[in-house]
């Protein structure tokens, strides 16, 4: 994930509002142009014909357009206040062509004029017809059919930006207010809100139209004992999701009670934010982990980050190529282990699917950023390392002869590039509740909702903190723990997991904002997984005296 | 209209932008930016990009109620929309209580931060720097993966008291990953500078590709705690994270490390060894910055750390009012004060210890002691009895930058370095450390 995550954004102690990132030529509008329409589907595909055939005259042998409008809400309050709402569009146009062997790209803002468009065409030829002379070896890429003219949008509910502006500030002020009247000395709340229109063509006879809505609800609530300088935090067990409103929509069909409430598709804020003031004062007297081996008992809030570090990212063929070598790294899992066909990822409990399909997940589309209808494919089979994550440039390299439909540009003014999808641990296919679990460890920790997070360059060795920490004694949860982070080699950690619980725990994480390129361009992926426990995994104690 | 502006043209745009405001107060901020990128990798050119943008941002603010509205066309009719729309929003926002109104003329230090040698970079020259850099891993038959991006830009900022303030700035980043072609050996190397004539991008290879050939063949050594040499850019990414949480209000609100019992701030006193001296100065000739922050306050030489002791804390001008302080703006820049110790004068005076060229992904554990981990990468070196014996295997450590500067025992020259977590660049000297606590081994190159 990137530096700038959300989590950081608002547990910051950095100095008042801390903004967020904006899309790339952001302009700022009333909430009320959020509703607007924008172009007419057909005024983008007379864009976007205009900007192929202008590619095809100067002699591109493929191309794409991408016409893109990027709609965000951010709503920042803290205790009784609002600090910031900020409403922003970004429109704009990108093209991205192949000629003489070599990929162009180049894109122009607020383009509503086929000549315009055009021109920033010719200009993606151009530079690849510059670029050609540095390269050895053409790009190959693999063949992909039309479909004609098509759409596809997000089954959301509720548009999160038809929903007044009063009425998302009332429910984080009244949750501010429940935070600070069970104990908290201060809380951070925000709101996240994006809708993608995005419209996608190609020379392959793709004419893609697509509409895209994520939400985030996210907090922070702080306990300080000023007797002794202390102080605690816990953030929300909250997920940003591909969902409308209808995420904030409290259902107790979505929660999964136990030692606290964690919430699937229906995020009780209310509710989270009371246990959360109150788990934040008890972490103060919390007893502080006695390092060593433990047994992990991990709660999908959690386990969503662990799955997109020591799973999503190695398991990206570009960083296996060395394509990220001079920054988010490269990957231990080499093309030998793929090739190999029993490579022991993880044990046989782990069944990992990439998923662009997935209902609700924050990377559904229906066709990619390069015109691939999307689709759910096997990255590990009952443990055996089975496929990477690959794009059209790239899978004649495993063999494949098609895109698996995960190349993504996050802005109209980003080239594309091939990004993870949602990449999910399965459910256990035996019954299995969380209870019936922890019931069979004998000294163990249970782990609920994500927190420090870091790992190498190959994805080898790694550590994480959480939200909550409990003691598991005998299997009983024996009181709160503080102070854990737990390191692991990714593979020995994927080849200790003895069980999954089945699908009724099943539940997604994710983040808004994975990190990748030179510049940086940011992803939001999700990772589904039901609760898994993992044996004899080494926690450290992270307390230290000054 | 150009991208950037001259003073004179940034001064006659903000003024008819001040003429539209109907608002209590207004206050416009105005930049303008371009530039370009090269990145490779494989010994391929991979992607390449440019970039040209300009921003008008104005606040209206009735009373406590505030409005900020952004544009990119700057045409008369634009420009009053773009006005009229900040005070549309600020009518309808609910009164922010910590709202301070915007600040009268200032007087501002003298910083050059703008070379014509950066703002002329071609595509031409941009790929031959490249080029230079490609050639020299193609022949040692090793594999380069970098990095090339400059801007040249300004920002500008008017408001309806008189304030008014104008920065030009160049800046050009050049990174490199170079490794053997079996992968077990990786180097890296990362130059900023405001001036492009400084950069020279062979020379700069020739050192990832020495550390990719010398981190060949490591060998594992237990983890544990270890004296240990950090060069600057293994440095930069551990102090930025005080630098980071030098925020008065967390402090006073008992939230950070700067924080201590009984609801006071560390503020005067010593938390390091005394040798540490941490400042900020827009007119430092190697890392000029902007001599005015976002909000128009100045930024003058202030003094962060001294001799060990807590001088300043940074507050927000509603902060500062609340609690009768001078409102010192977040820094600009931060210098590291350097010592006299050279990199080798180090490595000879230690009997055992470690090398670290650089550290990857940091990240915060503990807020309350501002632990860190993270690990090594590209180039770890083992040494004994004065000398570098042989590469190691990358470590995992868990530490904190404050534990880390009372077990100083040396320091070198302060140079300019970039931080690969932020991107921001620092002047940070090298430095030995006793103690410095490594958790674990990992097995990535």
């Amino acid at each position: 994930m990137n530096r700038r995550d959300f989590n950081q954004l608002i547990s910051m102690g950095a100095a008042g509002i801390m903004m967020p990132a904006l899309p790339a030529f952001s302009r700022t509008v009333t909430p009320e142009a959020l509703l607007e329409p924008g172009l007419d589907v057909s005024m983008k595909k007379r864009l976007a014909d205009a900007a192929l055939n202008a590619a095809k005259s100067k002699g591109a042998t493929y191309a794409d357009v991408r016409i893109g409008r990027y709609l965000n809400q951010f709503i920042l309050t803290r205790e009784n206040k609002v600090q910031a709402i900020i409403n922003s569009e970004s429109y704009g146009v990108g093209v991205r062509v192949i000629a003489n062997g070599c990929w162009g790209f180049a894109s122009v803002g607020d383009a509503r004029d086929e000549s315009v468009v055009a021109k920033a065409a010719e200009t993606a030829v151009t530079i690849a017809k510059a670029n050609s002379r540095l390269l050895t070896e053409p790009v190959q890429l693999a063949p992909q059919k039309g479909f004609g003219e098509v759409s596809w949008k997000a089954p959301i509910k509720r548009n999160a930006f038809e929903v007044p502006v009063k009425e998302k500030v009332d429910l984080l002020l009244s949750a501010n207010s429940a935070a600070m009247q069970n104990g908290a000395n201060f809380v951070n709340n925000v709101l996240f809100q994006i809708n993608e229109q995005k419209y996608f063509a190609s020379t392959d006879g793709t004419y893609a139209d697509q509409d895209i809505h994520r939400i985030g609800p996210s907090f922070t609530v702080t306990a300080v004992d000023p007797g002794n300088g202390r102080f605690a935090t816990r953030n929300s067990l909250s997920s940003p999701m591909g969902m409308g409103y209808d995420y904030l929509q409290v259902n107790p069909k979505d929660k999964s009670t136990g030692i606290t409430t964690r919430y699937n598709k229906g995020y009780d804020m209310l509710e989270d934010i009371t246990s959360a003031a109150k788990q934040a004062k008890e972490k103060l007297s919390a007893k502080s982990v006695e390092g060593g081996k433990y047994d992990l008992v991990l709660d999908p809030s959690h386990l969503w980050l662990t799955i997109h570090e020591s799973v999503g990212h190695p398991l990206e063929l570009d960083r296996v190529l060395g394509y990220e070598a001079n920054y988010a790294g490269t990957s231990f899992v080499t093309l030998d282990k793929l090739q190999s066909k029993n490579f022991a990822y993880g044990s046989k409990e782990v069944n990992i699917v990439a998923d662009k399909t997935q209902v609700d997940s924050l990377g559904a589309v229906g066709w990619d950023d390069e015109g691939v209808k999307t689709k759910k494919w096997d990255l590990v089979r009952d443990g055996i390392l089975v496929n990477y994550q690959a794009i059209r440039d790239q899978v004649h390299i495993i063999g494949e002869k098609e895109s698996q439909g995960c190349c993504y540009a996050d802005n109209w003014s980003s080239v594309q590039f091939q990004r993870m999808a949602n990449v999910s641990l399965e459910a256990g296919k035996t019954p299995l509740s969380v209870q019936n679990m922890i019931k069979d460890v004998k000294k163990g920790i249970y782990i609920i909702g994500d927190g420090s997070f870091s790992i190498d360059q190959q994805r080898y060795n790694f550590q994480f903190g959480g939200q909550l920490f409990y003691e598991i004694k005998d299997g009983q949860i024996a009181g709160m723990l503080k102070d854990v982070a737990y390191q692991a080699n990714t593979k020995e950690f994927w080849n200790s997991c003895v069980a999954v619980c089945d699908q009724s725990d099943y539940r997604l994480g994710g983040a808004f904002n994975d990190g990748k390129g030179q510049p940086g361009q940011s992803s939001a992926v999700s990772h589904g997984s039901a609760t898994a426990r993992f044996n004899g995994v080494n926690v450290i104690n992270t307390a230290r005296k000054i | 209209m150009a991208i950037i502006l001259t003073e004179a043209e940034a001064k006659a745009l903000l003024t008819k932008v001040i003429s539209y405001s109907k608002a209590d107060e207004c206050e416009v901020n105005l930049s303008g930016q371009a530039g370009g990128n090269l990145r490779y990798a494989r010994n391929e050119v991979s992607t390449s990009g440019s970039l040209i943008n300009k921003n008008l941002q104005v606040q209206s603010s009735f009373g406590k109620k505030v409005g900020i509205a952004t544009i990119d066309e700057f045409d008369d009719a634009s420009l009053e929309k773009v006005v009229r729309r900040a005070e549309e929003l600020a009518q309808l926002a609910p009164e922010n209580p910590e709202h301070v109104g915007v600040l009268g003329p200032q007087q501002y230090l003298k910083s050059n931060g703008f070379f014509d040698s950066t703002a002329k970079i071609t595509p031409d020259i941009r790929a031959d720097a490249v080029i230079k850099s490609l050639q020299l891993s193609r022949e040692q038959n090793l594999v380069g993966a970098g990095f090339l991006q400059d801007t040249y830009g300004y920002s500008a900022m008017m408001n309806s008291k008189g304030l008014f303030a104008y920065h030009p700035s160049t800046n050009v980043n050049f990174s490199l990953t170079v490794r053997t072609n079996d992968g077990k050996g990786s180097g890296y190397v990362a130059r900023g500078y405001s001036d492009f004539s400084k950069l020279d991008t062979a020379a700069a290879t020739r050192i990832a590709l020495q550390k990719a050939q010398g981190s060949a063949e490591a060998r594992a050594i237990e983890p544990g705690k270890y004296t240990v040499i950090l060069e600057p850019t293994a440095a930069a990414v551990l102090l930025e994270n005080i630098f980071f949480n030098m925020d008065a209000r967390s402090a006073d609100e008992g939230r950070s490390y700067f924080s201590k019992s009984g609801g006071k701030s560390r503020l005067g006193d010593k938390i390091v060894d005394e040798r540490i001296t941490i400042y900020s100065d827009p007119t430092n000739p190697e890392l000029p910055a902007s001599p005015w922050s976002g909000d128009g306050r100045p930024q003058e030489k202030t003094m962060w750390i001294e001799k060990g002791v807590v001088k300043n804390l940074a507050y927000s001008r509603y902060w500062a009012q609340k609690q009768g302080k001078k409102a010192t703006p977040n820094p600009n820049n931060v210098i590291v004060m350097g010592g006299t110790s050279s990199l080798e004068d180090m490595i000879k005076s230690t009997q055992r210890g470690i090398l670290v060229t650089k550290l990857w992904y940091i990240r915060e554990v503990d807020p309350q002691t501002i632990l860190l981990t993270g690990l090594t990468r590209d180039g770890t070196f083992y040494i004994e009895n004065g000398k570098i014996k042989h590469p190691v295997k990358n470590f995992r450590f868990n530490e904190s930058p404050i534990i880390m500067l009372n077990n100083l025992e040396a320091l070198g020259k302060s140079e300019r370095v970039v931080s690969t977590e932020s991107d921001q660049n620092y002047l940070i000297p090298p430095m030995k450390i006793r103690e410095f606590t490594f958790t674990s081994l990992s097995d990535a190159v």
